[in-house]
């Protein structure tokens, strides 16, 4: 192996070895997108870029994906988005799909819970996947992307060391095995985690809440007969298992421990093998067979940006914002702000809308950040009470749910992530139809089973009208991009989804709707100005 | 629907007397979850957040 000395951590799959490139011996290269990092959001963010046309660079400290079970709950939004890039198969047949949660506290459960979702959806509500697995699987799809002309590379074993913010590029420091070299990129994406260096050096802050609490991971591997539920344990009534305890499969028979141990802790002692083993051995029960697979100690902070676009360098993922893990909102969210950024970038890239159309990127995802840091915030002041009340109203909601339905909906072990509706936000266009509030302007669109197929997978990639039992006007541009229509009957819809998540009461009508699945606009009826006007402000272009 | 401010509990010595009578032999702690578990309960009656929203407000006034 040619590892350089300076990783961070082993590698599960060393997919993008380090190999010499020309350009390292050349003058400094432009290119139009570099994307520092190489995790979830990076690889999505190039794969998407690279399928439209747009030429990336991806740069990387390691040389592949590092071993870890981490991120390991992705959520329906993700799957949706993984189908539209080509990896959302694999993933399905990979992952374990759950539905059910059981809350315990103490030795008693207080209730269960079914995240079921309702029918219609061509993806579960949440699969479980080591986060290697969304990596490779991204990183096997750019290769075959490649093999198909997209102009996507990847230089692992390169090191992002300085940067040098100019007015319409940045220009990068690299170092590699074989010594440093620079290129300049037009315009760079920061998808280098919660500790990114490309933040760091720009000297951009990063403000938030420190949660003093650590919480100890053991990845377990054995074939036992535990359900394919993820089970919660609220004060856990085992040895020395701390304030709460999880536990959750994943695939290859590894089972995720998740044990919460407080603040003042000695880390190093808590992570050796035989401490790890006292406390999954009280939990599983003596003598159950199992090995230790992985274990981490993490902290956590919610916190985010101010703002995710800093001229020509946009943060994406982690590097943008953090939060709890309570609810899966880390790898979730990021894939959403990659897929909010690719389309606006390749339109700008194209000079089909202004460079500003960005500014609503990092608005948007702000918002969600937001969004995301409130209920992640909300979930650990439940978790972890911070004072005697709030520990003595947090145990009587807990005493409560065993009997009462009424205190169930206020046990929180986490909100699952969902994604967020941009309500009020200024790519918005005129709701102007008596319709669902589930599908109201700004929200992403709610799958539905179709005669034939499913509607996401009608609605992918670019600009779609969508009419719904009626006729939409004639326009296949505006402004130089093209618009795709979708138009559905009630023979379309045998299952009555589209009419009960689309219409509503109203007999007919036509939605507007964004390359990443967000309406900008919805009639009972439009005119092509109508159609017209509505672009222009989802294309950044109002006023 | 406004936070009802004014008398409005029939036999207000008699709540009262059950009020206490419910704390009666318990230590301090066993108390506090008590009045705990009571105001989720009442919260969750009234439902309204106009309503809670000002109930709070009234309490952290006295």
């Amino acid at each position: 192996m040619n590892a350089p000395s300076r990783d961070r951590y082993a590698l599960a799959f060393r997919l993008y070895p380090y190999a010499r490139v020309p350009a390292q011996s050349q003058p400094a290269q432009r290119h139009p997108v570099v994307i520092v990092g190489g995790g979830p959001i990076g690889m999505a963010t190039a794969l998407d870029l690279g399928r439209k046309g747009t030429p990336v660079l991806v740069l990387d400290d390691h040389e592949g994906v590092g071993q870890g079970s981490r991120a390991i709950c992705f959520a329906k939004r993700t799957l949706e988005i993984a189908d539209r890039l080509g990896a959302g198969q694999r993933m399905r047949d990979k992952g374990v799909v759950w539905n059910v949660g059981k809350v315990f506290h103490g030795a008693e459960k207080v209730f269960e819970f079914n995240l079921q979702p309702e029918d219609g959806h061509k993806n579960p509500a949440f699969i479980n996947l080591q986060q290697p697995y969304f990596e490779k699987f991204f990183v096997d799809e750019i290769r075959a992307a490649q093999n198909d002309g997209a102009p996507i590379e990847i230089r692992g074993g390169n090191a992002v060391t300085g940067t040098t913010v100019g007015k319409d590029h940045v220009r990068l420091d690299i170092d590699t095995p074989d010594g440093p070299y620079q290129i300049e990129a037009e315009w760079l994406i920061a998808c280098d985690g919660a500790r990114s260096a490309v933040r760091d050096m720009m000297g951009l802050s990063f403000e938030g809440r420190v949660f003093e609490d650590n919480f100890l991971i053991a990845d377990v591997r054995m074939t036992a007969d535990f359900p394919t539920e993820r089970w919660f344990w609220f004060e856990p009534p085992f040895k020395d298992s701390g304030q709460s305890a999880l536990l959750h499969k994943q695939p290859d028979d590894i089972w995720r421990i998740d044990f919460q141990l407080g603040w003042d802790i000695d880390r190093e002692k808590e992570l050796r093998a035989d401490n790890v083993r006292a406390r999954v051995d009280a939990m599983l029960g003596e003598g159950t067979e199992y090995e230790l697979e992985w274990t981490s100690i993490y902290t956590f902070q919610c916190r985010r940006m101010e703002a995710f676009r800093h001229g020509r360098v946009l943060f994406a993922g982690d590097s943008a914002h953090q939060v709890s893990p309570f609810g899966a909102r880390g790898a979730n969210s990021g894939v959403q702000d990659a897929e909010n950024l690719v389309w606006k970038l390749d339109l700008v890239l194209r000079g089909l809308a202004p460079e500003t159309l960005l500014d609503s990127y990092s608005e948007e995802r702000a918002y969600a950040a937001d969004e995301n840091i409130l209920n992640s915030t909300r979930a650990t002041d439940f978790l972890t009470p911070k004072s005697d009340i709030s520990k003595i109203f947090r145990n009587a909601v807990l005493e409560l749910a065993g009997a009462h339905a009424f205190a169930r909906p206020l046990v929180n072990s986490g909100r699952l992530s969902v994604p967020c509706v941009y309500d009020g936000l200024p790519l918005n266009g005129p709701d102007a139809l008596d319709g669902p509030a589930r599908t109201r302007v700004g929200a992403p669109c709610v799958d539905a089973a179709l005669a034939d197929g499913y509607l996401l997978d009608r609605l992918a990639g670019d600009f779609h009208v969508l009419s719904i039992n009626t006729d939409a006007p004639d326009i296949d541009t505006v402004d130089g991009i093209a618009i795709h229509h979708v138009a559905l009957t009630p023979l379309d819809d045998p299952h009555r989804m589209v009419r009960d998540r689309y219409l509503g009461a109203a007999p007919h009508a036509v939605y507007l709707v964004r390359p990443d699945q967000h309406v900008v606009a919805r009639w009972g009826s439009a005119t092509r100005e109508d159609i017209r006007a509505a672009m222009r402000v989802a294309l950044g272009k109002k006023g | 629907m406004a936070l009802n401010l004014d008398p409005n509990i029939v036999d207000p010595d008699g709540f009262y007397d059950e009020l206490l009578a419910a704390h009666q032999g318990l230590t301090r702690q066993q108390s506090d979850a008590l009045n705990a578990r009571l105001i989720l309960i009442l919260a969750n009656h009234v439902g309204n957040r106009d309503v809670l929203r000002a109930a709070l407000a009234a309490a952290g006034k006295s």
